[in-house]
């Protein structure tokens, strides 16, 4: 439990900068989500933190004090790797008390078993605990390897698309699973992403990546409602914003250059007519793909809609997002 | 009539691959027969033309070679009381007694500790090397690595010349020392190439994983690197063990008494009117042993895939 600060932190793996002067502060107990494509400097910032990679400038702080010459056992954080999980000579059983083995931990035996039971439960792998790592699913074993963690009580979470090989309804209950285990630690977790509805649900505090620099940081609303770049409002946002020339549906503000519609800022049945080329129905919601001049438009609408394709239905901006030449929101 | 599958051979090509491995087998357990049988045979029947397949056992080879013999006098032969043992009994059949051990529990006592030892060693030093070579930034990396390789393409007797003299220079002609550092320094560039690649295998997540466990790094090498290398260390080491066990030409150049080993000390077995075929034989037999059976010992990791499926792609 301990707040995380990077100031002004850059790496570079040979000509490539995989961050480039990012400070952050992660306050204690929030859950901060990274957000931004491949290559971004998400995983890198992560092992930064660890201290499986020493910043090339700047400095990491946990808990007040700078950690950048520490070793990654003396930081005291837990991380969930993306991949190459698991101890794979291990049963399931050692690979969840491993930690609790390390020297710096060392808790007594008896401990260690209660304690790998106590997780192994939360998790829904006790049936699995003497089987050998490489005898378990992808999803088992990304669940062992997030017990790994879990079983400690480390200063930061650290977790790399932890979810990300996971079927839809196991991420589900995983994701309520982290969320409850946030809440009732209190611990301070930092976690990588792709996916909207994780970021959404569970964060507290978003950073947006763009090439190595953090663009934006703030609460998943203000990232999603006050984007500072067309770059940002497309990291948020199913089906994603539109982005159209600014004059599209008539005069825009000076310096508007583009404006972003995401569906809420598009009201149906008023303004000018626009023409249905597709209808997704989902379940929950239904897509409706338009055509409106010489641009295709996606939003939604009632998930009863009686709309078909080829069916006309006007449509008005309301309160849209501007952007300038740069893709800077005005 | 079963059904045709595209996986499972029919009956005809079980049949023919059965045969060719079974002449396959044959031509190479003939000389490995041939050696064991003649070990079991008298010395007469070593030697008959043609070849006897089936004879009557004997365990003369195996005395003579553990044994050192002489003849007496026919007049002192006939008043010695009788055998006390079976094998004073097979040397008095020869028409000889027994006048003392002979040397070969030695030299074999001196192959086991020469060839474990250098073995130990070449994998001791080759895992870390290729540990630091795989993991580390080394400068001049892809250099030294060929250094090492470098060290192997000449072939090894033609540095025999100044290796004996360095040798004896350095007071380690003839010494179990020198043998170990000799052959630890042939071995030791096939074991850092062989483990290297092992090595480059294993992901370094599962280092990470353990550093950030709280593991320093020589631990999490030891627990986490060490035992999933286990399969190339083992047939590193059967690689290591085979050449030192069976080298031949240093051994004869560089010992002679303390250090030799039982490659060039059996075919000095020489028997009575000649060279004494059933101990040579027997001799080879028991040398074949300890190999054979580090290698059985050793194939359970020879052949089992440990990191098998626990990558997650």
């Amino acid at each position: 439990m301990a707040e995380v600060s990077l100031s002004a932190v850059s790496k570079s793996f040979g000509a490539t900068q995989a961050l480039a002067d990012v400070s952050m502060t992660i306050p204690d107990g929030a859950f901060v989500v990274l957000l931004g494509p491949t290559g971004a400097g998400k995983t890198t910032t992560l092992r930064l933190i660890a201290g499986l990679e020493r910043p090339d400038s700047g400095d990491v702080r946990i808990a007040g004090a700078s950690v950048v010459n520490d070793t990654p056992a003396q930081r005291d954080v837990a991380m969930v790797f993306q991949q190459y999980s698991l101890y794979p000579h291990l049963t399931v059983r050692d690979n969840l008390a491993f930690p609790l083995r390390s020297p710096v931990l060392a808790w007594p035996e008896d401990r260690i078993k209660s304690r790998v039971a106590e997780v192994a439960e939360v998790l829904r792998i006790a049936h699995k605990l003497d089987n050998k790592a490489t005898q378990l699913s992808g999803g088992e074993m990304q669940r062992v390897s997030i017990g790994r963690a879990l079983v400690r009580s480390p200063r930061i979470y650290l977790m790399d698309e932890p979810l990300s090989s996971l079927d839809a309804k196991l991420r589900a209950d995983m994701r309520i699973e982290l969320k409850r285990i946030h809440a009732e630690l209190g611990a301070t977790f930092l976690y990588v992403t792709h996916d909207q509805i994780e970021a959404m649900t569970m964060a507290t505090h978003v950073g947006v990546l763009d090439q190595g620099r953090l663009v934006q940081f703030g609460t998943p609303r203000e990232i999603y409602e006050t984007p500072v770049s067309t770059y940002v409002a497309s990291r948020l946002g199913q089906p994603r914003i539109n982005l159209l020339p600014a004059d599209t549906f008539g005069p825009a503000p000076a310096k508007a250059a583009q404006i972003g519609l995401r569906p809420e800022h598009i009201a149906l049945g008023d303004g000018q007519p626009a023409t249905v080329r597709r209808v997704e129905h989902l379940g929950d919601q239904t897509r409706l793909h338009l055509t409106f001049g010489a641009h295709e438009i996606i939003t939604l609408s009632d998930p009863h809609t009686s709309l078909n394709p080829g069916d006309s239905i006007a449509i008005r901006p309301e309160n849209p997002l501007w952007f300038d030449t740069s893709g800077t929101r005005i | 009539m079963s059904a045709y599958s595209i996986t499972e051979p029919t009956r005809r090509s079980k049949l023919v691959a059965g045969v060719l491995v079974a002449l396959y087998a044959f031509v190479t357990l003939l000389p490995l027969v041939w050696i064991i049988s003649t070990g079991f045979k008298s010395g007469p029947d070593s030697i008959s033309y043609p070849p006897k397949v089936v004879f009557e056992p004997s365990l003369e080879g195996y005395v003579n070679l553990f044994t050192t013999r002489t003849r007496v006098g026919a007049e002192e032969f006939e008043n010695l009381p009788t055998a006390e043992t079976w094998y004073d009994q097979i040397v008095r059949d020869q028409g000889m007694v027994i006048a003392g051990p002979s040397r070969f529990g030695e030299r074999f006592l001196n192959s086991v500790i020469i060839g474990f030892g250098s073995t130990f060693l070449s994998i001791f030093l080759g895992t870390l090397a290729a540990y630091a070579f795989s993991r580390f930034k080394v400068p001049l990396k892809d250099d030294l690595l060929f250094f090492i390789l470098s060290t192997r393409m000449m072939p090894p007797i033609a540095v025999a010349i100044p290796i004996f003299l360095m040798y004896r220079e350095l007071g380690l002609s003839d010494t179990h020392l020198g043998m170990i550092l000799l052959y630890t320094g042939v071995n030791i560039s096939l074991a850092v190439w062989l483990l290297k690649g092992f090595i480059d295998e294993i992901p370094r997540e599962y280092e990470e994983a353990a550093l950030i466990d709280g593991y320093t790094r020589f631990q999490a090498f030891r627990k986490v690197v060490l035992p999933q290398a286990a399969t190339g260390i083992a047939s590193t080491a059967i690689f290591c063990l085979i050449f030192a066990w069976n080298e031949y030409a240093f051994a004869v150049l560089l010992t002679s008494g303390t250090a030799q080993t039982a490659p060039p000390f059996i075919p000095t077995i020489i028997g009575v009117g000649g060279q004494d075929w059933p101990a040579v034989a027997a001799g080879a037999t028991i040398f074949l042993m300890p190999v054979m059976i580090f290698t059985i010992l050793l194939r359970k990791h020879l052949l089992r895939g440990i990191t098998f499926g626990a990558v997650r792609k």
